[in-house]
């Protein structure tokens, strides 16, 4: 048997015909034929990324602010959980391969043990990018939408850090009329509302002497080169009448961190490749089943382990280049 | 045991026993690489990121070049392109390279023009 699987036979006329000239099955030929279509589909959707992000190159939010968390931990940890989910994913494609390997032996209990490893492995990730997604929407300072639609963040002057809303605004009691279904016709649940006004911010804000308004402008030269503008406080007082609205957490519309589609893009391109690591789990799932039922073993090959292997290696390729242009440039 | 698995890596620098040794050996390689890329992520040495190349910096120069290089025994030694026909690997890798090359090198100047665009244009965006 060859390194890889082939149900063919070989004649001596290799393109005439009755063989296959290239050494891969009829299946495995198409899931190369998918792979490369998809491939060329994330492609498409990170050089638009590339696009939105030359074209804003000087207000995009910088990754290594957005994604500091790590569950069960407070505190900043940039990079860090993303480098395990990458550790994670490139660990379930090891176990594939091995998977992959022990069914060309025709070790049907490694090959199960593998699998079983490997759809844990896809798990934890698909859990753990549930997780991001949910500490991405929520949130964690605030800020304010000017009426540019610019995003404006604060700045405690004493530590340098960043001040959340709930660190500097003002409680106003106000009496606030809720619309009822009994009163209209036409009623619509209301939407989302951020926990704090917009007056309330801003008079917590004329309040604090001690708050700074952070820009979304980065500096293009000099000392700070690659850091966000910070204002004093003389230009932060006159920013402030630029507020519009106050901004928690991400939706598709705006979010707190930035340029809007910087979480338009994070939804999309991860959410796509979520949903390649989910269905991949599934397929692993079936394909784990039938090992075990021993369908293979009556088919005398372990092809079927290897074409979904293939698609599993797919989703580790893609998120690795997911998670150098998303989190690391 | 007939299977014809190519076993060496680094071009015949690091050969392996079997196939499994193999797949752990690219895993210490892929790992490596990934805590590289993690370490400069986070540290961001000033070297890195002050210095130019093509109007990038050179860090994310780096950062590109180290993902080909983990896409690329990806590909070779967990997908078995390393042990298909010449043919049939180089149908699966050129066709994407060349069509990606060209998609984002049209796209990023267009957004390059863009980005000039709004700077050296009248219209107030950044308000």
């Amino acid at each position: 048997m060859e390194s890889t699987v082939t149900t063919g036979t070989a004649t001596e006329n290799v393109w005439g015909g009755g063989n296959k000239p290239l050494g891969a099955s009829y299946g495995k030929m198409m899931m190369w034929f998918f792979i490369v279509s998809d491939a060329l589909t994330f492609s498409g959707f990170l050089a638009a990324y590339g696009f939105s992000r030359f074209k804003f190159i000087e207000t995009w939010p910088i990754a290594d602010e957005v994604f500091t968390h790590v569950p069960f931990f407070h505190g900043n940890y940039p990079m860090i959980y993303v480098a395990f989910m990458t550790f994670i994913l490139i660990m379930s494609s090891v176990t594939m391969v091995l998977a992959v390997d022990a069914g060309h032996k025709m070790k049907q209990n490694a090959v199960i043990w593998y699998m079983f490893l490997t759809i844990i492995g896809g798990a934890i990730f698909v859990g753990s990018q549930a997780w991001e997604w949910a500490t991405f929407i929520k949130g964690d300072f605030g800020a304010v939408e000017t009426k540019g639609g610019r995003i404006l963040q604060f700045i405690d002057a004493e530590t340098g850090e960043r001040a959340a809303l709930s660190d500097f605004a003002k409680i106003i009691p106000s009496e606030r009329a809720n619309h009822e279904r009994k009163n209209g016709v036409w009623f619509y649940d209301e939407g989302y509302r951020p926990t704090f006004s917009m007056n309330e911010v801003t008079e917590g804000f004329l309040a604090n002497p001690n708050i700074l308004i952070r820009t979304e402008a980065i500096h293009q030269e000099g000392e700070k080169e690659g850091e966000k503008t910070l204002l004093t406080r003389e230009e932060s007082l006159e920013k402030i009448k630029d507020g519009k609205l106050v901004v928690e957490g991400a939706n598709l519309v705006r979010n707190e961190y930035g340029s809007r589609l910087f979480a338009d893009f994070f939804f999309f391109i991860t959410g796509f490749h979520g949903f390649h690591v989910f269905s991949g789990v599934v397929i692993n799932i079936i394909i784990f089943f039938n090992v075990i039922l021993g369908t293979y073993e009556r088919r005398g090959h372990y092809e079927m382990v290897e074409k979904v292997g293939l698609y599993w290696h797919f989703v580790d390729l893609v998120w690795v280049f997911v998670f150098t242009f998303f989190y690391l440039v | 045991m007939a299977h014809a698995h190519k076993l060496e890596i680094f071009r015949g620098l690091l050969k392996f026993k079997n196939n499994t040794q193999k797949i752990w050996g690219v895993l210490i390689f892929l790992s490596i690489v990934t805590a590289v890329e993690v370490l400069l992520g986070i540290y961001k040495p000033r070297v890195l990121t002050h210095s130019y190349f093509l109007g990038m910096k050179l860090l994310n120069w780096i950062f590109i070049v180290l993902t080909l290089v983990k896409a690329y025994y990806i590909a070779w030694d967990f997908m078995h392109l390393r042990d298909e026909k010449t043919a049939l690997r180089r149908a699966i890798v050129w066709t994407p390279i060349f069509l990606v090359s060209y998609l984002v090198f049209i796209l990023l100047f267009e957004a390059d023009y863009v980005y000039n665009v709004y700077k050296e244009g009248f219209i107030k965006w950044n308000f």
